[in-house]
């Protein structure tokens, strides 16, 4: 039966292959089975957005993800979004800015911030705070966020130009 | 929480699908899995088994068959989102699917996930409500076109048999029509304490057989016939609307929520009604 499914994928960049439970969410699956604990689990019914991460480019919460269905598939977690350097100015901003205190939040932010100025490199701060409603922050109260965010999508511009 | 324990399917095709549901009695299909991971994450839903249809290429294209835009059900709402046919054929799916939950959720959720699974409070089924699309459902016998005023009969309820599956969503293009997305929420990608998705034909300043969808306020998507009578050809009058916003009592059997009562829910609905006047108007 299978109650219990074969997966092979990449995870930041690295074949794996696991035996895996088919309810094994994928967040549960990059944190138990892989150590990978940059992603993390908040309410688990894809809320708060703590668990966000990419699958085959697109950013998705990974506790609505089965690690079954990521078989086949590119996963990037913060771990490998963080070495790569690909998000090295937002991680700065963020520092610089105060936008985090307790951090839980934080590696979900990065990547969702991250997925919101490759789609649009221009955004208001009412977009950036929209885009940024499915991830919850309990500390910062979001304006040190929204400014780092910002600072980076002008500084993204003017590089590219 | 995690889910139950269960059995998952891979599905390579509709027919595979057909032949696993047949299978398996307590089976649940898996498109997006973005409303069904959620409700078995709460154990709210226990399937013995997952069939996952997400590889069946075919349900996933959009396209025009003369006047009908023809969606695949695993269209998702990113998807809908960002493509120019629904911009030109339904402007008020992409509209909606715009403003649906988070980013995250939109690149995984699908419109037959959403229509097929029937949570009152969704935004699809009042879309394909108020544009009067059909559902193409695919089952053992063959395919059924389902109206969309037939295919919600109650919360998570629909027509579709226990061996059918949701194949397509057949909507008549925009042409000559103009649409209004309207949604109340405390938090920005809720779900809505009441929406209205709303259709009408505008000519001389009057709303012609105009159809108002309206989510989250009774157990399913619900199209206010009382309303819409009353608008319908007037002259939009201070009068005209008073009468259109009473008679939604008629139209609407409002459910409270926690924070939100159904007199509540009725008043929020009758500030919709007036806002999609006004803006299918525009």
């Amino acid at each position: 039966m299978a109650s219990e499914i074969e997966i092979k994928l990449k995870v930041n960049g690295e074949p794996v292959s696991a035996r895996v439970e088919a309810r094994l969410s994928l967040v549960d699956f990059l944190r138990e089975k892989l150590h990978l604990t940059g992603s993390h689990v908040g309410c688990e019914h894809g809320v708060c957005g703590a668990c966000t991460v990419r699958l085959d480019g697109e950013i998705v919460r990974g506790c609505l993800t089965l690690a079954a269905q990521a078989d086949g598939a590119e996963v990037t977690s913060i771990e490998g979004a963080s070495d790569s350097g690909e998000i090295a100015d937002l991680q700065a901003a963020f520092h610089e800015r105060n936008a985090l205190q307790c951090g839980f939040c934080t590696p979900a932010m990065l990547l969702s911030a991250d997925a919101l100025l490759k789609r649009q490199p221009a955004p208001s701060r009412e977009e950036i705070r929209l885009w940024l409603s499915g991830n919850y922050c309990r500390c910062t109260g979001y304006h040190a966020i929204v400014d780092a965010v910002a600072s980076v999508a002008e500084a993204r511009r003017n590089n590219s130009v | 929480m995690k889910p139950a324990s269960f059995e998952y399917l891979r599905a390579g095709s509709v027919e595979e699908t057909l032949a696993l549901l047949g299978k398996h009695r307590d089976a649940a299909i898996l498109a997006g899995g973005q409303s069904l991971l959620a409700m078995m994450n709460m154990r709210a839903a226990t399937p013995s088994h997952l069939i996952d249809i997400s590889g069946v290429g075919a349900l996933r294209e959009i396209r025009l068959e003369g006047d009908t835009l023809v969606l695949g059900a695993l269209t998702r709402h990113v998807d809908l989102e960002g493509s120019d046919t629904v911009e030109t054929a339904a402007p008020l799916l992409r509209e909606a699917a715009g403003q649906l939950a988070h980013p995250a959720i939109r690149n995984k959720g699908t419109i037959g996930g959403s229509l097929a699974l029937a949570d009152p409070a969704a935004e699809l089924p009042a879309c394909i409500l108020a544009l009067g699309a059909t559902l193409r459902a695919t089952g053992p016998s063959g395919i059924r076109d389902i109206a969309a005023e037939d295919f919600f009969e109650g919360a998570f309820t629909t027509a579709l048999g226990e061996n059918e599956v949701l194949t397509e969503i057949r909507c008549p293009a925009a042409a000559g029509t103009r649409t209004s997305y309207e949604k109340l929420a405390r938090r920005h990608g809720d779900y809505g304490l009441v929406g209205l998705a709303a259709r009408a034909e505008v000519r001389d300043g009057r709303l012609h057989a105009p159809r108002l969808a309206f989510f989250a306020i009774t157990d399913r998507a619900t199209l206010a016939h009382s309303a819409a009578a009353c608008l319908d050809g007037k002259d939009l009058g201070d009068a005209v609307l008073e009468k259109a916003c009473a008679a939604l009592a008629d139209d609407l059997d409002a459910v409270g929520q926690p924070g939100c009562s159904a007199p509540a829910k009725l008043h929020l609905a009758r500030v919709l009604l007036r806002r999609a006047v006004a803006r299918l108007l525009g």
